[in-house]
């Protein structure tokens, strides 16, 4: 068998454990206070904030989008589902012609196959597309995962600004469009 | 049970042996509620970093409720080709050697269910029933896994018997007794070098013995780093692999209540008992103090068993035999020589 | 680090020998047990068919592929950027280990090489991998042998590094972050001093696995003569990793064949055991993890400034031509092997993952042993299932 104090080391590790999640403020303050010595947060009642950059759904800023389809092209799995139509929009300048521009008739993406991948935030090339840390959207039936154009809308909302970058970076921070 | 202490003696046989049923079922049960939450749901949490059941009650107090009530909803499941009355009758073979178990434990000096001369030798006795339902739980089951589990657990329970009952006989010489409750006076007047502030408690003499009991329980209740029987990670869960619902509940409650009823016999033979310092032990007070002081102490050496099964990993069956037959049985029978030596020398 | 006596390997030799005898001498019946595909201690569907004798293994038939996905077969018509997507998926846990070897070869196709600080941050980010992959192994190895808490422990600390992963790429698991040319974004202000904080808290958790498992008399009672790999025998099997390191071989890719790393950069030092046995392998994983933690500090002290991607077309199409890159990954040496036909995607990619040589190693490896230490072993060699079927 050995020594015997490899095994007393052990179960002062699980016994350190147990008495620094009993009492967190330590001998300080010897009150038990379990919930704030444990490592665990009680989900539905208190949340944790995840980074900004986390990839929990995807948002559209419609008017950025033209439906050049780039997105559903570049998507591994092919969840993203565009229909446009080119219509007549008022000429910028008075006077002018009138310009032609893409209008986004639907605008789906189905949650139940998206892999969270990123690809089509990327490859917008008119930042039609964003990431919003929002996590909670699951749904009893699989059909509703599959969110249209407004719903989509709706995440823009939540979509955070773009954090600022370490030092040594070149690249520059982005800005979320006003919603 | 202790208020009615002196209205006991005047009630009839059938009465008084209803209310020590009732109680001795109460001892059973709520000690195995107790040790559940508080060291499987709480304790073993915080040494996990983690909170244990929150939602339901206080705390998540009434959590063992609401898994009663689960695994009494679920299916009762037999395998195709179970033997079925075996199959059936294993979980309540096990319990009962639990409730058997209880029966010598006294909580105070008219608190006990039965009282008699047997006393230890009866509760190590009864001890052994459970191996019967174990094996039977695991060939009935005829799963591969139940029968390793099965056959693990009856060699290991076979072996670890021996050092559990060579380590009480060292506390049997040195009282002079076999009953419970003369084993529980002896400490209590017994002196240590002739100061009897605090009794003599045997662990300060037979601390040698308490070290082999506590292992050897340890293997007695399958719990790491004993639990090559149940091997979640090789055997699923052992000879419990196909039961579910009720049976299943069985077991659990085996387990947990046997964990809860071995400290108690430890409590009595090792750490005094229910007796209290400074009072009288005959004291009718001792009748309402005695359980509770019972309970701490079944709850402290409870604890130690939790502890060490949430932090050691397990024994190969071999070197668990190896340590029953090569270690422990040999120091438990120097201790009894030793004890018998010196019991005679003074 | 103590050898094991070669009193200790021949006793369980000997036991293992008078076992058999005994079973021939009775004329015991074999027995067959399906461990798997659904079983506790098999992380993911790896089935294992042992034929037992009482409780002595005489043969065993690891079945794989309950899970095979066909990424080999999907990337060949997926592009390079979202072939990256489907390789993170191969080993889950230490998930961006995966996409730097595909990336490098494309890489070295396109005839790029990414700017400096992509190439820190892409090292800083495998080693986080690592140590999120090898994290999971230590507690694992502890719930394999009995012990529940370490288990806990490793998801409670895994937890900090996946954190600082997401903070970065955004995903926890499945990172993508891994570009031809660099990487996708660069670092969030405050994430540095965030890291460093992690790392002291890795340390501190290898030093409470030392305690808690490594140091217990029990758990090396349990692995210590178990499952020795010579290492020429592991070498012939094509072991590789910490598995190989445990048997005394002192190979480490990311030492010896940088390509796109910048280990070297740091003062950092392969860890080999000489036993080759469970312990030597857990041993080297719990010393692999702290010289990581050494490495992203060191890393990070010296980060350099400037871009994070290199001048690549927005489509990506890779010239005509056939690459083979390969890294320690954590479970192992990873490699993919590229031919392109000068197109939007590859023509073929073949996946050279760890666990897969590592776990075909089982059958001359558990012939004898007995039934526990088929988990002992299988655990200590460290498969993830993904990175065994693909």
């Amino acid at each position: 068998m050995g020594l015997v104090p490899g095994l007393i080391k052990g179960l002062g590790v699980t016994g350190g454990t147990m008495l620094r999640t009993i009492f967190p403020d330590g001998l300080k303050k010897p009150i038990p206070n379990p919930v704030k010595g444990a490592e665990t947060v009680q989900y539905p009642h208190e949340k944790e904030s995840p980074p900004t950059r986390a990839r929990g759904v995807i948002a559209l800023h419609e008017e950025n989008c033209t439906a050049c389809m780039l997105c559903a092209r570049e998507c591994p799995d092919w969840c993203i589902y565009i229909e446009g139509h080119k219509e007549k929009a008022p000429p910028r300048r008075a006077g002018g012609k009138p310009r032609k521009v893409n209008a986004i008739d639907r605008f789906d993406i189905d949650f139940a196959l998206c892999m969270f991948c990123g690809i089509c935030v990327d490859v917008c090339p008119f930042d039609a597309l964003f990431w919003s840390p929002e996590y909670e959207f699951s749904e009893p039936r699989i059909a509703d995962l599959l969110h249209d154009k407004s719903r989509l809308a709706e995440w823009m909302e939540t979509v955070p600004a773009f954090e600022a970058y370490e030092a040594g970076s070149e690249a520059k921070v982005k800005q979320v469009p006003p919603t | 049970m202790s208020a009615s202490l002196n209205i006991i003696g005047e009630l009839a046989y059938w009465q008084q042996t209803g209310i020590r049923v009732g109680a001795g079922l109460a001892a059973v049960l709520l000690i195995a509620g107790t040790l559940v939450y508080l060291h499987l749901f709480k304790l073993v949490s915080f040494m996990q970093s983690r909170l244990g059941p929150m939602e339901a009650g206080p705390f998540g107090s009434l959590q063992l409720l609401a898994e009663v009530g689960k695994f009494l909803q679920k299916e009762d499941i037999f395998p195709r080709k179970a033997d079925r009355f075996v199959f059936a009758a294993a979980p309540f073979v096990v319990l009962m050697s639990t409730f058997l178990l209880v029966v010598v434990v006294p909580g105070g000096p008219d608190a006990w269910f039965i009282d008699t001369e047997l006393g230890i030798y009866l509760a190590m006795a009864v001890s052994s029933i459970s191996v019967i339902g174990i094996l039977m739980a695991g060939w009935g089951s005829a799963s591969k896994y139940s029968m390793l589990g099965g056959l693990r657990a009856t060699g290991q329970l076979i072996a670890y018997e021996l050092p559990l009952i060579l380590a009480v006989i060292g506390v049997v010489i040195q009282a002079g007794t076999m009953n419970m409750q003369g084993i529980v006076f002896a400490q209590a007047e017994g002196s240590i070098f002739g100061w009897d502030g605090i009794g003599n408690p045997y662990i300060l003499t037979q601390g040698v013995a308490f070290l082999i009991f506590m292992i050897a329980m340890q293997a007695e209740l399958t719990q790491a780093p004993f639990d090559m029987p149940i091997a979640e990670s090789e055997l699923v869960s052992g000879y419990m692999t196909e039961y579910s619902g009720m049976r299943f509940l069985l077991f659990f409650i085996g387990e947990f209540a046997t964990a809860g009823v071995f400290s108690a016999v430890a409590a009595v033979l090792f750490l005094g008992g229910w007796y209290i310092p400074g009072i009288d032990p005959n004291d009718n007070i001792m009748n309402v103090l005695g359980p509770l002081v019972m309970l701490v102490k079944i709850v402290g050496l409870t604890f130690v068993v939790f502890w060490a099964r949430f932090t050691f990993p397990r024994f190969r069956e071999d070197q668990l035999q190896k340590l029953a037959w090569k270690v422990l049985i040999p120091l438990a029978l120097a201790n009894i020589v030793v004890t018998g030596i010196l019991k005679v020398a003074f | 680090m103590t050898s094991i006596s070669d009193r200790e390997k021949l006793s369980y030799i000997a036991a293992q020998a008078a076992d058999a005898r005994v079973n021939v001498e009775l004329e015991t019946e074999g027995m067959t047990l399906n461990i798997g595909p659904q079983h506790p201690a098999t992380h993911g569907t790896l089935r294992i068919i042992a034929k037992l004798d009482g409780e002595q293994v005489v043969a065993v038939d690891p079945v794989m592929g309950y899970m095979h996905r066909g990424y080999e077969k999907l990337a060949e018509v997926r592009t390079y950027p979202q072939v990256t997507t489907l390789i993170n998926r191969i080993d889950w846990v230490g998930s961006f280990a995966n996409e730097v070897p595909f990336i490098l070869a494309a890489e070295r196709l396109m005839e790029v090489e990414a700017p400096p600080r992509a190439q820190w941050i892409r090292t800083i980010l495998f080693e986080m991998s690592r140590i999120a992959n090898i994290t999971l192994f230590l507690g694992d190895m502890g719930l394999q042998v009995g012990a529940v808490t370490p288990a806990f422990f490793a998801f409670r600390d895994r937890e900090h590094v996946l954190n600082l992963i997401e903070a970065v790429t955004g995903g926890r698991f499945h990172p993508n972050f891994d570009r031809i040319g660099g990487i996708k974004d660069d670092l969030p202000a405050g994430w540095i001093t965030e890291t460093r904080r992690v790392m002291k808290k890795m340390r501190q958790y290898c030093d409470e696995i030392e305690a808690l498992v490594e140091g217990n008399e029990i758990f090396q009672a349990r692995t210590r003569g178990i499952g020795v790999i010579p290492a020429d025998i592991g070498l012939s099997y094509g072991l590789s990793g910490a598995n190989i390191r445990g048997s005394g071989v002192d190979w480490d890719v990311r030492r010896d064949n940088p390509c796109g790393m910048v280990h070297n950069e740091t003062d950092w030092k392969v860890w080999t055991h000489p036993d080759g046995d469970s312990f030597a392998r857990f041993w080297v994983r719990l010393q692999e993890t702290r010289e990581s933690t050494r490495i992203i500090d060191q890393l990070l002290d010296n980060l350099p400034s400037g871009p994070i991607m290199a001048k690549v077309p927005r489509i990506i199409k890779v010239p005509a031509g056939e690459a083979y890159v390969e890294t320690e990954n954590p479970l192992g040496v990873m490699g993919y092997y590229v031919i392109s036909k000068g197109d939007l995607v590859p023509y073929r990619v073949k996946i050279r993952s760890a666990s897969f040589n590592n776990i075909s190693i089982t059958p001359w490896l558990l012939k004898g042993v007995y039934v526990p230490d088929i988990i002992t072993i299988l655990a200590s060699l460290y498969f993830i299932l993904g990175d065994i079927d693909r």
